[in-house]
C-alpha cells in the first residue's frame, strides 16, 4: 500500500503531462475561436471587442465566396453519390458473386490504390482530363475523386457485408425474390450504416480537398472554397484577415458536423477501417 | 442424432451457393471497375509512357511531344546538379528527412505517448487532449495551413507572443527554420491517426495482464515496455508504413511556404507539381511521378505482404 503515493505523483504528472500536449495541439487553433468574431481582427491572437458576427456578413454579401462554397458542395456530393453507389455494388459483388479472379482483383485494387497517390498521378490525371475534353468543370473534379476513393471505399464496404449473414438474402430468394430484388429490397437496408460511413469519408475528403481542383480548375466559377479561399487577398497580396477567419470557419463546420455525426453513431471504430 | 448432418448438408450447400450470378456480378462491379481503370489504373500507365516524351503544357510540343528516351530521367539523375537546391536529389533527401523526423519519429512517437498516457488520465483531461489532438487532424488543409500562418506571423503570432511572454527571444520561424516548421506541422497534424491506432490496439490487450503487473508492483513505463509494446509491435509496423506513405505523398506543406523560400521545404510532391504545372516540363513532370510511384510501391508491397501474413485466408 506503500506504493499508492508515488502512484498518486504519477498519475498527476501523467494527466499534467496529457494537458499540456492537450494545450500545445490547440495553440494554433485559438485564434480561430476569436478573429472570425473580431471586426478587427489581424494575424495576433486577441480577444474580440466586442463579440460580433460582421465578418460573417462580410462573407455572405460576397458572392464569389458563396458560390465557392456551393461549388464545394456541387463537387463533394457529386462525388459522394458515384462513390457511394459504385462501391456498394461492387462490394456486394465481391462479396456475395463467385466473379473469377475476384482475389486477384481485390489485391491489384488494393496496390494501386495505394501507389497512385494525387500527389505522383497530377501529370496523367491532367492529361486524361484534358484528352476527354472536360478541363475545368465539376465532373472532372468529381470523377477524379470517385475514381481514387473508390477502392477504399470498396474494401471498407466489403468488410461490412462479408460480416452479413448471408440467410438474410437466401430467404427472400427462397421467397421467390430475383438475386437483384434480394440486393436492393433486403441487403441494402441492412449495409446502409456501412454506406454512411463510406459515404461521410468521401465527403470529408472532397470537400476538404486542394490538390486536385487546383490543377484541374481554371474559372474562378468552379473554384470550390478550398481554391477560392486564396482569394481573399488584397491587391498587395496581404490577407483580408477578417473575411479569411470567417470563411475558414464556415467552411471547416461540415467536416466537424460530419466528424461529430460519425464518432457518435458509430464510435471512433470507423477510422480504424482505413487500415483494412 | 440422426437429423442434424440432414440439417446440415443442404444449408452447407446453400453457403456455397453464390447468391449473384457471375453476369450480374460483373454487372454491380462495372460502374466501379470503369471510374477506377480510368483514374486510377490508365494513370498508372500513362504516367510511365509520358515520362519517356518531352511534353510540354503549352507550345509545340504540349501537341506533338518527341520520345525522348531515358533524357527525363537522366536530367533528374545528373550528377552535377542532383544535389543542388531545387533540383530533384535535393528534393528526395529532403523529402527522405521529412518523412524520418516527422512521421516515424514525431507523429508515431507522439502518437505512442499519448496513446499510453490517456489509458491512465482522468475522462475529462483524456476528452479535451484528444479533442485537440483530433482537431488538427480533421480541420481541412487550407484551414489549417492558414491557422499555422497566423501562429507563425513574425510580428503579431501566437507563438512570437508566447515566447516573448516568457522572456525568449521571437523569430520569424517561416524564413528562418522552414524545415523544421513543415516538420512539427506535418507531427501536430497527423499525430491522431497514430494516436487512435495505438489506442485501440492499447484497449485490445486484455486488462487482467496490466492488474497483474500492477500486483506485481511493475511501474507505468515497466507496463508499457514489458506488456503494451510487446503486444502492439504488428500495429506499430503497420502504423509506420502507413503514415510513412502518407508523408511521402503530402502535399500540405505547400499551402503553407509554398515549397520556399528558395526550396527549402520543397518536397518531392511540390518539386513534381513546380516542374509540372509552374515549368510546364509535362514528360519531366512524368518521370517525378514515376519515380514516386515506385517509392509508392515498395512500401505497399512490404504492407500487403504483413497484411497477408497477419490474415492468411483472405
Amino acid at each position: 500500500m506503500n506504493l499508492t503515493i508515488p502512484a498518486f505523483f504519477g498519475r498527476i504528472a501523467f494527466s499534467a503531462l496529457a494537458a499540456l500536449i492537450g494545450a500545445v495541439f490547440a495553440l494554433p487553433l485559438l485564434w480561430f475561436l476569436f478573429a472570425p468574431f473580431n471586426a478587427q481582427a489581424q494575424m495576433g491572437l486577441a480577444v474580440p471587442d466586442p463579440w460580433t458576427l460582421s465578418n460573417f456578413v462580410t462573407v455572405f454579401g460576397n458572392s464569389y465566396a458563396v458560390q465557392a462554397l456551393w461549388n464545394s458542395f456541387i463537387q463533394a456530393t457529386g462525388g459522394v453519390i458515384l462513390v457511394g453507389a459504385a462501391a456498394t455494388l461492387a462490394a456486394y459483388a465481391l462479396s456475395r458473386s463467385s466473379v473469377p479472379g475476384k482475389g486477384a482483383v481485390t489485391y491489384v485494387l488494393l496496390l494501386f490504390s495505394s501507389v497512385v497517390s494525387g500527389s505522383a498521378a497530377m501529370v496523367p490525371i491532367f492529361l486524361i482530363i484534358s484528352a476527354a475534353g472536360i478541363m475545368d468543370t465539376h465532373v472532372a473534379v468529381i470523377l477524379t475523386f470517385a475514381g481514387g476513393l473508390l477502392p477504399t471505399a470498396m474494401f471498407i464496404l466489403r468488410d461490412f457485408i462479408d460480416s452479413i449473414p448471408k440467410s438474410y438474402e437466401e430467404s427472400a430468394m427462397v421467397a421467390g425474390a430475383s438475386p437483384v430484388q434480394a440486393f436492393f429490397d433486403v441487403a441494402l437496408p441492412v449495409i446502409r450504416p456501412g454506406i454512411v460511413v463510406v459515404v461521410v469519408w468521401s465527403f470529408v475528403n472532397i470537400w476538404g480537398s486542394f490538390l486536385i481542383p487546383f490543377v484541374l480548375l481554371r474559372s474562378s466559377d468552379n473554384m470550390p472554397a478550398s481554391v477560392a479561399i486564396y482569394s481573399f487577398y488584397s491587391e498587395a497580396g496581404t490577407p483580408i484577415v477578417t473575411l479569411l477567419a470567417a470563411y475558414s470557419l464556415i467552411y471547416s463546420l461540415p467536416v466537424v458536423a460530419l466528424y461529430l455525426f460519425v464518432s457518435w453513431k458509430f464510435g471512433f471504430r470507423f477510422f480504424g477501417g482505413i487500415k483494412a | 442424432m440422426t437429423t442434424e448432418p440432414i440439417s446440415t448438408q443442404p444449408q452447407r450447400k446453400v453457403r456455397n451457393f453464390a447468391l449473384l450470378s457471375n453476369r450480374a456480378g460483373a454487372a454491380f462491379m462495372l460502374p466501379a471497375g470503369l471510374l477506377v481503370s480510368v483514374f486510377v489504373i490508365v494513370p498508372f500507365f500513362w504516367v510511365i509512357f509520358v515520362s519517356f516524351t518531352n511534353r510540354t503544357l503549352i507550345g509545340k510540343t504540349a501537341l506533338n511531344p518527341d520520345f525522348v528516351g531515358l533524357g527525363n530521367y537522366l536530367a533528374l539523375f545528373d550528377p552535377a546538379t542532383f544535389f543542388q537546391r531545387g533540383q530533384f536529389g535535393f528534393s528526395l533527401i529532403l523529402t527522405t528527412q521529412f518523412v524520418l523526423m516527422s512521421a516515424l519519429v514525431g507523429q508515431a512517437l507522439l502518437g505512442l505517448l499519448l496513446a499510453w498516457l490517456i489509458q491512465t488520465v482522468p475522462p475529462w483531461i483524456k476528452r479535451i487532449t484528444e479533442t485537440f489532438v483530433i482537431a488538427a487532424w480533421i480541420l481541412p488543409e487550407v484551414v489549417i495551413g492558414f491557422a499555422w500562418f497566423a501562429f507563425l506571423d513574425r510580428d503579431a503570432g501566437t507563438l512570437n507572443m508566447l515566447l516573448t511572454g516568457l522572456g525568449l527571444p521571437p523569430g520569424d520561424f517561416l524564413l528562418q527554420q522552414p524545415f523544421w516548421v513543415i516538420v512539427v506541422f506535418n507531427t501536430w497534424r497527423g499525430a491522431a491517426f497514430s494516436m487512435m491506432l495505438f489506442n485501440s490496439a492499447f484497449s485490445s490487450i486484455p486488462p487482467s495482464y496490466f492488474q497483474a503487473a500492477d500486483v506485481a508492483g511493475a511501474s507505468s513505463w515497466q507496463k508499457f515496455r514489458d506488456i503494451g509494446l510487446p503486444l502492439i509491435r504488428g500495429h506499430i509496423v503497420t502504423d509506420l508504413i502507413l503514415i510513412t506513405m502518407w508523408t511521402f505523398n503530402t502535399f500540405t506543406p505547400f499551402l503553407l511556404t509554398n515549397g520556399g523560400p528558395s526550396y527549402r521545404t520543397e518536397l518531392v510532391s511540390i518539386y513534381n507539381y513546380r516542374v509540372a504545372f509552374q515549368d510546364f516540363q509535362f514528360g519531366k513532370g512524368a518521370a517525378v511521378g514515376v519515380i514516386m510511384m515506385l517509392i509508392n510501391l515498395a512500401f505497399a508491397l512490404i504492407y500487403l505482404r504483413l497484411g497477408r501474413k497477419k490474415a492468411p485466408k483472405s
